[in-house]
């Protein structure tokens, strides 16, 4: 059978004034139907002036929680950006006014889901303070590793949800693969995964187990060849690159201004690490680099996180070599629970036990500010007591509030479609900035 | 240097550099040397000052904090040019002030200082906005004065960030707010339930592309009349 064509004669009413050949709408005729190749008169109404108002959110995957945002665009062009939070506000803060230092610990799991165990001993440190209380050699070097595996799966989420925002797939599946074998880690350690409340005050939940650490090891030592085929893939890809590169601009003055800190902070080129300059956990005495980016960009926001993610991994493999024997809780039968075979057994033991548990730790009247590096910026723990055994005062320092109070600031002038790679790029999660 | 590489500081903590502090005495320890240039320089604006657990907090007056903030932002001897936080501690004892906290960081001199204004109870709690000295007390000063209810003069924009805006029930973080909140549950939800869920915006974002004029009738006539939308 012959193949048969149709031809249809398209007619134009000229060119615009780019040179493109104008549209013409392809009209159904009321009267004799088939189709009218006729130009209507006016092509388009006039839309310049007119602003449009687009509400992103509160449940849409790309706002990573229920973050929303009220945009007013020209054409695709925002203009201007009103965040709306709170849509997750449980008021720990007002709940730790009626819990026990180590009753706190379960809430910190919480906020930053994604950071849990790195909460806890960020809580647990500030806690010390407050009692003046100095941990365990073993101790340090335990939630050191707390600290980085934490950062490691924070990063790792972080860096697949980004990627998904902007339309890459593969590096998601990669990222969660090697998140879950920190996370199988983790629930040999602690028991739990996500809500692992791993510290107490002066100590640990538990020790690790016998062999935990050849499986950290083992970690450490294949975890960066993810790291380069992620690299691989999106480093010098032109359309990650194109569209990363000169978004969400913030000078250094400009973001010390507005309060970023962490990866935000660096990748505008402010070396300002809590690590290095208010030390805590002897991290002065560990080898890492802290990475500066250059522009300030959603690019190099992308970089700087991603060599946080080496860095991390250099910090584990030092701190696994030099992990000493000896006891992991402090002396202290005031504020460290018995082991539990004592307290059944010894009458001693029995009543330290129970004024552990039903009066709690008291710390002597005073207040702290404890900021630790979590991989979202400066977390700080800020509690008053009064000398009772539960604080007047908790109050947490949320890093990913107020780097994302500097949105208005940073998607103001870009495409509607930036915004969502602008959102991505401050690491925001919502349990921690609505709290 | 390539567009792909980043700047790699290895700040691998030569000598100088700050180390963890292992025993921090309670009370009287060093102070920050700010605490004294403060003293020297505003004089009885200065009332007290105390190192608790190695942290240095200074006690002013209300009335020039912002005269104060401003001078340690600008000095080019202290610089604390990083607001980390901004909050409020009310007491359980109902005598002792409630007290509006600053935590600020000097980047350049490594610096951390806790800066505190007492307001006494009984009296309407207001304090000067630092907005204009950093952009960062925004968020901040509104979550403080969602929760305590302090009001920062000079804002721009004063309003709840945590709570939603009709929240009639005050301010969760008062230590006269029980904990399962003021109204009792039925109440809560029958206020929940009379919300209206089509008003999603605020009257200033009504404003933008005239999006006022395609509001059903209804809603039109509500805001009229001065209500508020849901959120």
């Amino acid at each position: 059978m012959a193949k048969r064509t149709v031809e249809v004669e398209l007619s134009t009413t000229g060119l615009d004034a780019q040179g493109r050949p104008q549209r013409v709408p392809i009209l159904t005729d009321d009267g004799g139907g088939g189709l009218a190749l006729q130009a209507p008169p006016a092509l388009e109404p006039e839309l310049e002036g007119e602003h449009m108002l687009i509400n992103i959110g509160p449940q849409h995957p790309a706002t990573h929680g229920v973050l929303r945002l009220v945009l007013e665009l020209d054409g695709e062009t925002v203009v201007r950006c009103i965040p709306h939070i709170g849509y997750l506000h449980c008021g720990f803060e007002k709940i730790g006014e009626y819990r026990q230092y180590n009753q706190i610990i379960p809430w910190t799991d919480r906020e930053d889901y994604l950071n849990s165990i790195g909460n806890n001993v960020a809580f647990a440190l500030g806690a010390e303070r407050l009692f003046g209380i100095e941990i365990t050699e073993r101790c340090t070097v335990l939630r050191v590793i707390a600290s980085e595996l934490s950062r490691i799966m924070s990063h790792l989420v972080w860096l697949g949800t980004f990627c998904i925002d902007i339309g890459a797939f593969t590096p998601f599946l990669w990222a969660f693969q090697r998140r879950e074998e920190i996370y199988r880690l983790l629930e040999k350690w602690i028991g739990a995964r996500l809500t692992t409340s791993a510290t107490r005050v002066g100590g640990m939940a538990a020790d690790i187990p016998s062999g935990w650490m050849d499986g950290l090891r083992q970690f450490v030592r294949t975890f960066p060849q993810t790291l380069d085929e992620i690299d691989r893939v999106l480093t010098r890809n032109a359309i990650w690159v194109g569209r990363t590169v000169g978004l969400g601009v913030m000078s250094p003055e400009e973001a010390i201004n507005w309060g970023l800190s962490g990866p935000m902070l660096r990748a505008s080129g402010v070396d300002y690490d809590v690590r290095k300059d208010f030390p805590y956990l002897d991290y002065e005495t560990y080898d890492f680099d802290v990475p500066v980016g250059t522009n300030g960009d959603v690019y190099d926001r992308y970089l700087v996180r991603f060599e946080e993610l080496r860095q991390s991994n250099r910090i584990l493999a030092q701190a696994a070599d030099r992990l000493p024997d000896g006891p992991v809780n402090i002396d202290d039968p005031r504020i460290i629970l018995p082991p539990k075979s004592k307290a059944t057994s010894e009458m001693e033991s029995m009543i330290h036990h129970f004024k552990v548990v039903m009066e709690g730790p008291r710390p002597p009247i005073g207040e702290s500010y404890f900021a630790v590096e979590s991989p979202k910026g400066e977390k700080g723990y800020y509690m008053v007591s009064d000398g009772t055994a539960k604080p007047v005062r908790w109050r947490i320092r949320p890093p990913s509030f107020v780097n994302l109070a500097a949105i208005p600031k940073m998607v103001e002038g870009h495409l509607l479609s930036d915004v969502i790679a602008i959102n991505a790029s401050i690491d925001i999660v919502m349990g921690e900035i609505d709290r | 240097m390539s567009r792909f590489d980043i700047l790699r500081t290895g700040r691998a903590a030569p000598s100088g550099q700050p180390s963890t502090s292992k025993t921090v005495q309670h009370r009287d320890a060093e102070p920050n040397p700010s605490a004294a240039a403060l003293a020297d320089k505003f004089g009885g604006a200065v009332k007290r000052r105390e190192v608790i657990w190695g942290e240095t907090t200074v006690y002013v007056d209300p009335a020039r904090v912002h005269e104060i903030i401003s001078w340690l932002h600008d000095d080019s001897s202290q610089q604390y040019d990083f607001l980390s936080d901004v909050t409020a501690v009310e007491y359980r004892d109902p005598e002792v002030p409630v007290e509006v906290v600053w935590h600020l960081r000097s980047l350049p001199y490594r610096r951390f200082l806790r800066l505190k204004v007492q307001l006494p109870k009984g009296q309407p709690m207001e304090v000067a906005s630092v907005y204009d000295i950093y952009k960062s007390a925004d968020w901040l000063e509104r979550e403080c004065y969602d929760m305590f209810g302090i009001q920062f003069r000079g804002h721009p924009d004063l309003r709840r960030i945590l709570m939603w805006e009709s929240y009639k029930e005050g301010f969760p973080l008062r230590k006269d707010f029980p904990l399962r909140g003021r109204f009792s549950r039925s109440e809560q939800l029958r206020q929940s339930l009379a919300q209206n869920p089509e008003a999603r915006y605020s009257m200033e974002e009504l404003t933008i592309a005239d999006a006022f004029a395609e509001l059903p009738e209804d809603m039109k006539k509500r805001l009229a009349k001065g209500e508020r939308t849901g959120e």
